[in-house]
């Protein structure tokens, strides 16, 4: 059967591009298309929220206080009669900015940690995981606390609280892999062709890493949002009068029972943005698996 | 007899490789010798755990992390491969020695294409992307695969297994190596694909003159492909010499049970296919005298005080350690 030609399943173009297959690929994928649009959306609106933002996030009696939405407040006001929609905007930019900030940080410190702990001898992974479990099992709001006790609140607390506690995760994840493919008959094939360790793990383990990193890092976001949103709600995180949607909360639940505008306010580009992250991450799984193709 | 002659490639003499586990050593291999010339292609045979696999990794330097190189030589062009670091290693490994897995389906990697694999692996030659990618095509168009300009892109789970093994002995042959070592590369196939396997093997070898250590335990295969046959027990040498007198004029008790096991040798129809009665030795413990005494049918006393020697057999360098052989042999070694 192999001698035959059988370039039936050979792919169509000489060298299909990969960017233009993953496109063809999320676009067929409704959920994930639209995990992809709110996510988007999400991005453009953080970016441009002080130039979109109908008022000043921060001035007070824009409006009257704790009114419903109308056609001047969308999202109506807060009970200082702040804009809610100007706020909710600015308040994604802090969601966006800590978002990016830890998962870079954490991504690329776990990345590595985790790569030495799966590739190199065992004590040092024993003592990596020891390390890993040990930030895990604090509670990330305690180790909250204690952190802004220590360092005083602000965004870049919360920003340092969240890459800590997320460092594990994407280091596991990549000790994981790496263990398991340490030992793989395509690694000692290579080893046999002389390939030395920085060549194993950057042809051959880290194209296999990258996939579920970034698979993980795009679920994470909306997990990073929504601790920063509850470390602002606590008072812990973002100062006021700064906008952050765990700040609209904190505000909002006091008066819930005069209006409930200002915590609908808040909890929807919540509820939104983990939605949409979620849907793409999962659309993004089946992308990075060559092997869920099925252009073959 | 550790002489390198010039018309050898590979002298591998007094070969002894132990395993660490759970406290105990275990004698993997003991006193192993091998040749091999250039050209020519050397078949291990021997039931399963019989150290087939162990002696081939070990020429390639790719043994256990709880192994150990005992006693012994390994000489390579000059070179004894028991005693480099892992850097002059890696020098010869994929250059000079390169090797074939069993399994093709795990022997490449499921998320980077053939291409880039192939190109990747001629990265110590200086050579333009374009030209090592016009070498890889050109490597996949000799080992059989169709419309191999485009197939560079391809990703390993679009190709059958016999394909994969293809594409894998054209990876290992890229950097065409003096010696391949194919470790069981039929085992993985089935019948039709192992024949193929088997075909490409025999003209990549006159085309590239490489020598080639086939390890396997299809006697049928062997018989077709090798020059020379190396019979294996419980991590001992029992046998070698030419294909024809090994399997013409099996010596060694062993040999010639495992001829006899051979389905493809039985003529008259039977219910129950031959098996050597008995199991390997413990190898913590070898027992003393012949390895193979146990459930040799033709022990006698000497071969419970006394390992046999290697002593000549019928033929032009045909030996084998069995007692019977000692007297009328023409002198021992």
């Amino acid at each position: 059967m192999s001698l035959a030609p059988t370039t039936s399943s050979s792919p169509k173009s000489g060298r299909p591009s990969s960017w233009r297959s993953g496109w063809r690929r999320l676009a067929a994928d409704r959920l994930g298309f639209f995990g992809f649009v709110l996510v988007a959306l999400f991005i453009v609106a953080a970016i441009l929220a002080p130039w979109i933002a109908p008022y000043s996030p921060t001035q007070i009696m824009v409006g009257p206080r704790l009114a419903p939405p109308s056609w001047e407040h969308w999202l109506g006001t807060d009970q200082i009669g702040r804009d809610l929609l100007s706020r909710v905007l600015l308040g994604g930019r802090v969601a966006l900015t800590v978002a990016f900030a830890t998962i870079a940080a954490a991504l690329t410190i776990g990345f590595a940690l985790g790569l030495a702990a799966g590739f190199g001898p065992a004590w040092l992974d024993n003592i990596l995981v020891l390390l890993f479990d040990a930030v895990r099992s604090f509670p990330t709001i305690v180790f909250g606390l204690a952190v802004v006790t220590l360092l005083g609140p602000g965004l870049s607390t919360v920003v340092l609280v969240v890459s800590v506690t997320s460092i594990p995760i994407y280091a596991r994840i990549v000790r994981t892999q790496t263990q398991a493919l340490r030992h793989a008959d395509y690694v000692d094939a290579e080893r046999a062709m002389g390939a030395g360790i920085f060549r194993i793990l950057f042809v051959h383990i880290l194209p296999n890493v990258v996939g579920p990193l970034v698979v993980l890092a795009s679920m994470d976001v909306p997990l990073v949002i929504a601790t920063e949103a509850g470390l602002s709600f606590l008072g812990l995180g973002v100062r006021p009068p700064m906008a952050s949607w765990g700040t609209i909360l904190n505000d909002g639940y006091t008066f819930i029972r005069n209006s409930p505008w200002p915590v609908i306010a808040g909890s929807i580009p919540i509820v939104l943005v983990t939605l949409g992250f979620t849907f793409f991450g999962e659309a993004l799984r089946d992308i990075f698996d060559p092997r869920l193709r099925r252009d073959v | 007899m550790s002489e390198m002659t010039e018309t050898t490639l590979l002298s591998v003499h007094d070969l002894s490789i132990d395993f660490f586990r759970s406290g105990a050593k275990l004698h993997a291999l003991r006193h192993v010798d091998l040749e091999v010339r250039p050209g020519r292609i050397v078949g291990i045979v021997g039931e399963s755990g019989c150290g087939k696999s162990t002696l081939a990794s070990s020429l390639i330097g790719l043994l256990a992390g709880n192994a150990e190189i005992v006693s012994g030589s390994i000489e390579f062009e000059g070179q004894d491969l028991a005693r480099l670091s892992t850097r002059q290693m890696r020098a010869v490994r994929g250059r000079r020695i390169s090797m074939v897995f069993q399994d093709p389906m795990t022997a490449l990697n499921p998320v980077v294409t053939i291409g880039r694999q192939m190109i990747d692996i001629q990265y110590r030659e200086k050579r333009s992307s374009a030209e090592k990618r016009r070498i890889a095509a050109e490597m996949l168009r000799t080992v059989g695969i169709p419309d191999a300009e485009s197939r560079l892109s391809a990703y390993p789970h679009q190709f059958s297994g016999g394909m994969r093994q293809r594409i894998c002995i054209g990876m290992a042959l890229l950097m065409e190596p003096a010696l391949l070592i194919a470790d069981e590369p039929t085992t993985a196939l089935d019948a039709t694909l192992e024949v193929q396997v088997i075909k490409l093997l025999k003209e990549l070898q006159q085309q590239f003159g490489c020598a080639i250590v086939f390890v396997s335990h299809h006697l049928g295969t062997v018989a077709e492909l090798c020059d020379e046959v190396v019979v294996m027990y419980a991590g001992e040498v029992v046998e070698r010499g030419a294909v024809r007198d090994i399997f013409r004029k099996p010596s060694h008790p062993y040999t010639q049970a495992l001829l006899e096991c051979d389905p493809a040798r039985i003529k008259t129809p039977t219910r129950e296919l031959p098996t050597i009665p008995g199991t390997l030795p413990d190898l913590a413990h070898p027992p003393k005298g012949c390895i193979f005494r146990e459930r040799c049918p033709k022990a006698f006393a000497r071969c419970e005080v006394e390992a046999p020697a290697d002593y000549a057999a019928e033929g032009a360098e045909h030996r084998a350690r069995c007692h019977l052989l000692d007297g009328k042999a023409r002198g021992t070694a």
